[in-house]
């Protein structure tokens, strides 16, 4: 979506710049005149709060780096003075620890809302693709950084998971000691969780910045799903945009503070305020809340290399699911067979998250074996067949039509558009 | 069809999930009710009075057995603490003796304690005061109340959300502190264990009751029984366990009046902008 913008840079210093650096006509492109549809609604501003949220985990992480041990000896004690003796302490880790499970709120919304509109369908393969990097790198990095305050959990989760390697054949033990700097989980694996916890945020932010750069080639997706064929179907991302996703982020910040302020426990496990103790291993190992769907599909399993393949395979998935769907039409909007199975899909996270959290016993286990199989048949038979045999409704000739259509009326044209003709797929 | 069948298999997974809990809960994990406390809801406080109670109970009951090793004693002072006064603080930090050194001639030596020291451990090490108790170790009561707590099934902890009820630590202790019972008929206690009802892992509890009415003398006219010990003291581990909470509380206030006002501003100004665009 290049030439979009007619830029010029006013003022000497800005040509001086630009001739040597064109960042005032790249930014300009990207983040002022860029044209996106006129109709995403609310579920589109999620990237943006998830922007704001990976500044937020960088900036209080750095803080907290500054005042933390990475010690086994020394760990707990150091994060306790954080929160009793640091100025504003209790506050710089209170939003570390919730910022993440708000990060995974914001990015699970952020896939369903893909999920839903088709997003991954083509042009966006790539844009997808990135994506699921992206909570791949997540996941790692929440990982460690649950592991570090050496708590009960932390390190009980840290044996689990870190355990989970050894299920590879004849290779398994070797890669789980190579984790761990030792045979066991010790103070080796804490120190090279810290620096990996450190490092992976700024992979993320690059593979962020590959995503907005993926993003910005064939611009945003919308409800309607249908591309945007003319400048009447788009407005300039700013200021419509940057305003709409700026009340958002306020929005998202004030059920941020809800749990920051007021519940700061209330995601956490009582158990990581005991000090870890290799020799007690307490009653339920319970990983943070974000990775109970894929802690109960690994559990379903009745072994333990199945398990692994199986949780895996939940993420692997989403990468080839650009190929799987083999549906026309993007939005959900115009697939009424689709949109059930959809909300089942959601119904069934939902409750395989809630099955992780529960001890693998009994009728627990029989449900997370229905629910893991639904998972994977709703990417492997749903989504293919599905495309095949659908009759969606019709789709709207653009996205002006639909928007005008619905509200009869209104101008065509928003004032300041400068959006570039329709020669996009 | 499909359609049909899916939606029934889902109704079940979510009808045998909802079933789930009570099953569960029908084995005998203890149910803690929900007591009252002045620290909880959005403008929750501590009670200094009762703070200073709840610390009394725990020099002279609790601290024979249990370390609180993260705890300042200076921040016994702390307004928005027990809210001692500085000459209090530094009179109840001068009846302890720790251990310091080595000095100029390379020996360890006891000296009174100052408001800067933490509160010292009652034994050396885990295995003397696994001794002093028949082999079971007293936990550390720095974060106790923050790191014991009854789950809530489902879907208690949506509710839980909502209410912002983070006091299932002080809820807990307090009815540990008062469900010691006779043990009933056919049930064996192991020896040197007592019969709780509350108690988190089992019915049997290595700790024997720590309170009995009158046992430590209040001066302010509260009601010396088990109940009221066991509120104070809930009260005070609590904020042992979070001393920032009046802080947090506060400050949260001021930042969610702050965002609401901040959303209320940036609604208007989206929807001025919008309004010469269908959407």
């Amino acid at each position: 979506m290049s030439g979009h913008s007619t830029y010029q840079p006013q003022g000497k210093f800005a040509k001086w710049l630009d001739s040597r650096l064109p960042i005032l006509t790249l930014m300009n492109a990207q983040a002022i005149d860029f044209p996106t549809p006129r109709n995403l609604n609310y579920f589109w501003t999620f990237g943006a709060i998830l922007m704001m949220m990976l500044v937020v985990q960088i900036v209080t992480g750095i803080v907290l780096a500054m005042h933390y041990t990475a010690n086994v000896d020394l760990a707990f004690e150091s994060v306790e003075k954080i929160m009793r003796d640091v100025n504003f302490g209790w506050l710089l880790r209170y939003m570390h620890a919730n910022g993440a499970s708000m990060f995974f709120i914001a990015v699970y919304i952020h896939i369903f809302r893909g999920l839903y509109y088709g997003s991954y369908k083509a042009p966006r393969e790539i844009l997808w693709i990135l994506g699921v990097v992206i909570f791949l790198l997540m996941m790692a990095t929440g990982f460690m950084g649950y592991v570090l305050p050496w708590g009960q959990m932390s390190f009980w989760g840290a044996t689990v998971i870190t355990n989970l390697f050894s299920a590879i054949p004849l290779i398994g033990e070797s890669i789980v000691q190579w984790l761990w700097g030792g045979f066991s989980v010790a103070n080796p694996t804490l120190n090279r969780f810290f620096a990996l916890h450190y490092l992976l945020p700024f992979m993320i932010l690059g593979v962020v910045i590959l995503h907005i750069w993926a993003l910005h080639v064939p611009g945003n997706n919308n409800p309607t799903g249908v591309s945007v064929k003319s400048n009447q179907d788009t407005v300039p991302f700013h200021p419509y945009i940057t305003i709409k996703d700026t009340f958002a982020m306020v929005l998202f910040c004030l059920f941020f503070g809800w749990f920051l302020f007021y519940i700061p426990n209330y995601l956490g496990h009582p158990d990581n305020y005991i000090p870890a103790d290799p020799l007690v291993t307490p009653a339920h190992i319970v990983p943070e809340w974000y990775f109970l769907p894929f802690y109960a599909i690994l559990r379903a399993v009745p072994s333990k290399l199945g398990g692994v393949i199986a949780m895996f395979g939940a993420i692997a998935v989403l990468f080839i699911l650009p190929w799987l769907d083999t549906s026309k039409v993007r939005s959900g909007a115009f697939r009424p067979m689709f949109r059930p199975f959809f909300w089942v899909f959601v119904l069934v996270c939902i409750i395989l998250g809630w099955l992780g959290s529960q001890p693998a016993e009994g009728v627990y286990v029989i449900l997370a074996r229905i629910g893991m199989v639904y998972y994977f048949a709703f990417f492997l038979i749903i989504l293919p067949v599905l495309g095949l045999i659908e009759r969606t409704t019709p789709l709207p000739a653009s996205i002006a039509e639909s928007v005008l259509g619905k509200s009869g009326g209104g101008s065509a044209q928003p004032a300041g558009s400068t959006a570039a003709p329709a020669d996009k797929g | 069809m499909t359609i049909r069948l899916s939606l029934a298999l889902v109704l079940g997974l979510a009808g045998a999930a909802l079933t789930g809990p009570s099953a569960s809960a029908a084995e005998g994990a203890p149910h803690i009710p929900k007591e009252s406390w002045s620290f909880s809801g959005p403008f929750g406080h501590y009670d200094p009075a009762q703070l200073q109670r709840g610390f009394k109970i725990y020099q002279e009951v609790c601290s024979a057995c249990h370390s609180m090793e993260y705890v300042a004693i200076r921040t016994l002072g702390s307004d928005s603490g027990p809210y001692f006064s500085e000459a209090a603080v530094k009179e109840i930090a001068s009846g302890y003796q720790i251990e310091d050194g080595p000095n100029d001639q390379g020996e360890m030596y006891e000296r009174p304690g100052r408001p800067s020291d933490h509160f010292p451990p009652p034994f050396p090490n885990e295995e003397s005061a696994r001794l002093a108790n028949g082999g079971a170790y007293p936990p550390d009561l720095s974060l106790i109340a923050k790191a014991r707590a009854a789950h809530a099934g489902f879907p208690w902890f949506v509710f839980d959300a909502l209410t912002q009820y983070q006091e299932a630590g002080p809820d807990y202790i307090y009815a540990l502190l008062t469900h010691y019972e006779e043990a009933p008929e056919g049930v064996e206690l192991s020896p040197g264990m007592y019969y709780n009802t509350a108690f988190l892992s089992g019915n049997q509890i290595a700790m024997p009751p720590p309170l009995s009415d009158g046992q430590v003398e209040y001066t302010d006219g509260t009601p010396e029984t088990v109940d009221q010990y066991a509120r104070d003291i809930s009260a005070f581990l609590m904020w042992a366990a979070e001393p920032k909470l009046e802080e947090r509380k506060q400050v949260g206030f001021k930042v969610m009046v702050f965002l609401v006002v901040f959303a209320g501003l940036l609604y208007f100004t989206k929807r001025k902008i919008w309004s010469d665009v269908a959407h």
